[in-house]
């Protein structure tokens, strides 16, 4: 092998070494930080893993928000009509939050079964139902009893 | 009657398009000179159609022709004019109306600025351009017409969607799109290229101005949405990784990548297959962000169609253009590569490494962006990827890139030595280690080693710019910086201004979110804000409830803002409408939350050190592609005069000074 051509060799190694330690990295971060999604449903039967940051989504159960007089604590449950779960959230609620509406909340569940959210998000459209959450509905709707959606497992 | 005549006109500019793709080609195939000839009246008579019809649902929207589903459905009398011009590009049909005149505006320009290049390769880049315009032109017309009738018409219209009602979002869609759709310009010229079997410095030489402009309309489109969600979202970040954001920042990464292959291949020659590759990847993933955006595939403010049939065409659409393209690549590629010897230490192999970082952190970003799709596809569950992943991969990439910004420009071609390479940087490493330090010390804590490293790469890439400024200048004054050069250092430098933006923003910004009753104040850094209360206000358009803040430094007034809830007519939940002071140091941010009772309000306060930086660190990288493009040896190319000396370069002279600012 001449000199140039082990060079050249060198050269592809070393990028492929690269773009293998790159795409390592990629995975490792893409798997620590994937959120899924969870219903209503599913929390109350159990399937969240313990300590787990995770998505829940639904309808903002009517009659049920209330909020502290004191602080910018406010609670309320997420439904997909056929279980609820109790949310609590500090800070300031997006503009199209509303009992009724669909919505999406990012928190784990803490030690007496309340969801505690770092994140709620309503989409910038009236008409705007989260596709999750759509669908998570529908699944009560046509089959009561029944895992109404599928995920990958355990997570990290 | 004239939206009918807006639809003729685009059958029309359709029927054009598919003779200015097909003629030439064959006029080149077959040898017809007469055939080859029609791409340019064609391409021009092409964008005059499609003007007309623009112009035709523009009149639309002035006269409230509310006959027309479109204008029904994005406008109504009491809009402000200027809104009811940007409604044009507000939603889905007109703004595809929008980038299809966009194609016909670029291909007007190669007519009229590409007359030196050889006029059959012409005709193949304007057949090329011709292709896409009609794959484009049968999607509006087929899927999302916008002068389709409506039957009876309303007496009143909907209404531009509120978010959108805004000046930097009337003109944030065409900047993005002449930056996305101007990435055709360079592969069309690839393409065409590949078709002639012919790779050489010219094609380049073509090629480089056209993609620095379309790379500039990308950046001011980026930025300008990016200033948008900041102001216009109402709670003070700019930057989310919305799978919408990354669908035009893709492209921008490639794009950014092409540049300084480009650079490679005109002086080396060397890359050439890569720079083609490139090419391809970045219009392709200008489509594929069409595609994520139109598609309904994710949800966003800006996707509009959720009609299946048009997220289908597109896919297939950009199956057809990059298969083709990368079948002929892998047909031509072998012919056209060239390979020139280049040492270990050399500009090329730092640009080689540029390139590398940049195309992994677009492929990083695509995985993130696909992943969740690809997974609930496959009904494997529906997940999302969120700001830690990017956050996660990006920094370790950008970090390397940045020092490279710095170093790049001062190797040499071909070969150099690391000694010389440590013997230029021997003032400018240390100063830029003790002028980060003294920033951090001013601005905060010298234990913040990320905040340390991004202040050091700013200053780094500051300090090495101004040495190249120095170095060209050496003996020649002013004429020794070409546009080209100087081009490259406002660019560069405005990197240095927006990494200073995004460290100190990310390390050092404040976010309160509190319960504030009117007289009560708080504390935020050394400002202090206090609530006056909420009072009604009249818009145009719109009812508000409008908040009134001052905020004080030392006991003196500095300002008073008003942030609002508005209520737009048509809709039925508020938007909120934060009040800013912008100033170089800092912005002061105020959004109101919601009523919490007994006239207190939840209240965002923010401290945002240095944010308006990363704005204006992407309008000195804009400029400085526009610059560059302007380079004497572009214009030599194209057999035009020089009439004036391409080293007088005063643009440079105002990059200089803001740069080292910091």
């Amino acid at each position: 092998m001449n000199p140039k051509r082990k060079q050249r060799l060198a050269l592809v190694g070393a990028l492929v070494t690269l773009v293998a330690v790159a795409v390592g990295l990629m995975l490792m971060a893409l798997n620590e930080n994937i959120n899924l999604f969870f219903s209503p449903s599913q929390v109350a039967a159990g399937e969240v893993p313990d300590n787990h940051v995770f998505r829940l989504g639904g309808l903002v159960e009517n009659g049920s928000v209330k909020r502290r007089q004191d602080s910018l604590e406010v609670e309320f449950k997420v439904t997909d009509t056929a279980h609820n779960i109790p949310v609590v959230y500090t800070g300031i609620l997006p503009d199209l939050f509303r009992e009724g509406q669909g919505i999406i909340a990012l928190g784990r569940l803490n030690g007496s079964g309340m969801f505690v959210a770092d994140e709620v998000l309503a989409k910038h459209d009236e008409n705007y139902m989260p596709p999750e959450v759509a669908e998570a509905l529908k699944a009560v709707d046509t089959s009561p009893g029944s895992m109404p959606l599928s995920h990958p497992g355990q997570g990290t | 009657m004239i939206p009918e005549l807006g639809h003729f006109a685009l059958i029309i500019a359709l029927s054009i398009a598919i003779v200015q793709g097909t003629l030439p080609l064959l006029g080149v195939w077959l040898d017809r000179p007469g055939w080859i000839g029609v791409a340019v009246p064609a391409a021009r008579a092409q964008v005059l159609f499609l003007a007309i019809s623009f112009i035709c649902l523009t009149y639309a929207f002035l006269v409230d022709d509310f006959s027309v589903a479109y204008v029904a459905s994005n406008s109504n009398t009491a809009q402000p004019l200027m809104y009811k011009i940007s409604a044009v590009w507000g939603a889905h049909e007109g703004s595809l109306l929008l980038w299809v005149l966009m194609l016909g505006i670029w291909g007007l320009a190669i007519t009229l600025f590409s007359r030196s290049v050889p006029e059959v390769f012409t005709a193949r880049v304007l057949a090329i351009i011709g292709l896409v315009g009609v794959g484009f032109l049968l999607f509006t017309l087929g899927t999302s017409n916008p002068f389709d009738r409506l039957f009876p018409a309303p007496m009143q219209g909907r209404e531009l969607n509120p978010l959108l009602q805004d000046p930097g979002l009337a003109i944030h869609p065409p900047m993005l799109y002449l930056g996305y759709v101007g990435l055709v310009v360079p592969f069309a010229f690839a393409i065409a290229a590949l078709l002639e079997g012919r790779l050489d410095s010219a094609w380049v030489r073509w090629t480089r101005p056209w993609t620095n402009v379309a790379w500039m309309f990308l950046t001011f489109g980026i930025a300008l949405g990016s200033w948008w969600a900041y102001y216009e979202l109402g709670w003070g970040g700019w930057w989310f990784w919305d799978p919408v954001e990354n669908a035009s920042f893709m492209p921008w990464l490639v794009a950014t990548a092409l540049i300084h292959s480009l650079a490679v291949t005109e002086k080396r020659g060397t890359f050439r297959s890569w720079t083609v590759l490139l090419s391809i990847f970045a219009f392709s993933l200008s489509l594929l962000g069409t595609f994520l955006v139109r598609s309904g595939v994710l949800v966003s403010v800006h996707a509009f169609a959720t009609d299946p049939a048009r997220g289908m065409y597109i896919l297939i659409f950009l199956c057809v253009v990059i298969g083709a393209s990368l079948i002929l690549f892998a047909l031509r590629a072998g012919s056209v590569s060239a390979s020139a010897k280049f040492e270990w230490v050399s500009k090329d192999t730092l640009l080689l490494l540029n390139n590398i970082l940049l195309t992994v952190a677009a492929a990083s970003v695509l995985i993130g962006t696909l992943y969740p799709l690809f997974l609930d596809a496959l009904g494997l569950g529906k997940i999302s990827v969120g700001p830690p992943y990017f956050d996660t991969v990006f920094v370790p990439l950008m970090l390397p890139l940045l020092f490279l910004i710095g170093l790049g420009p001062l190797a040499r071609w071909k070969k150099d030595r690391l000694p010389r390479l440590a013997a230029v940087s021997r003032f400018t490493l240390p100063a830029a280690v003790v002028l980060a330090s003294i920033a951090l010390g001013l601005l905060g804590n010298l234990s913040d080693i990320m905040v340390w490293l991004g202040l050091f790469m700013a200053f780094w890439i500051v300090a090495t710019a101004l040495w190249g400024v120095g170095h060209q200048m050496r003996g020649k004054g002013a004429r020794g910086l070409s546009f080209g050069f100087s081009g490259m250092t406002i660019a560069h430098m405005g990197m240095a201004v927006f990494v200073v933006g995004v460290t100190l923003v990310s390390a050092y910004d404040i976010e309160r979110d509190v319960r504030m009753a009117p007289g009560d104040s708080i504390d935020v850094r050394d400002y202090r804000f206090q609530f006056e209360g909420v009072a009604p206000h009249q818009g145009a358009n719109y009812r508000a409830t409008r908040g009134t803040m001052h905020v004080y430094r030392d006991g003196e007034r500095v300002t008073t803002l008003y942030p609002e809830k508005r209520y737009y007519a048509s809709q039925q939940n508020p938007m909120t409408e934060a009040a800013i002071d912008a100033g170089v140091t800092r912005d002061l941010y105020v959004a109101l939350g919601e009523p919490v009772g007994s006239g207190a309000w939840a209240l965002r306060v923010y401290h945002k050190p240095f944010v308006q930086w990363i704005w204006f660190g992407c309008l000195m990288m804009g400029l400085g592609g526009l610059t560059a493009s302007f380079d004497r040896r572009y214009r030599l190319a194209h057999r035009v005069p020089a009439t004036r000396h391409a080293g007088t370069a005063p643009d440079a002279a105002p990059g200089v000074p803001e740069g080292a600012r910091g």
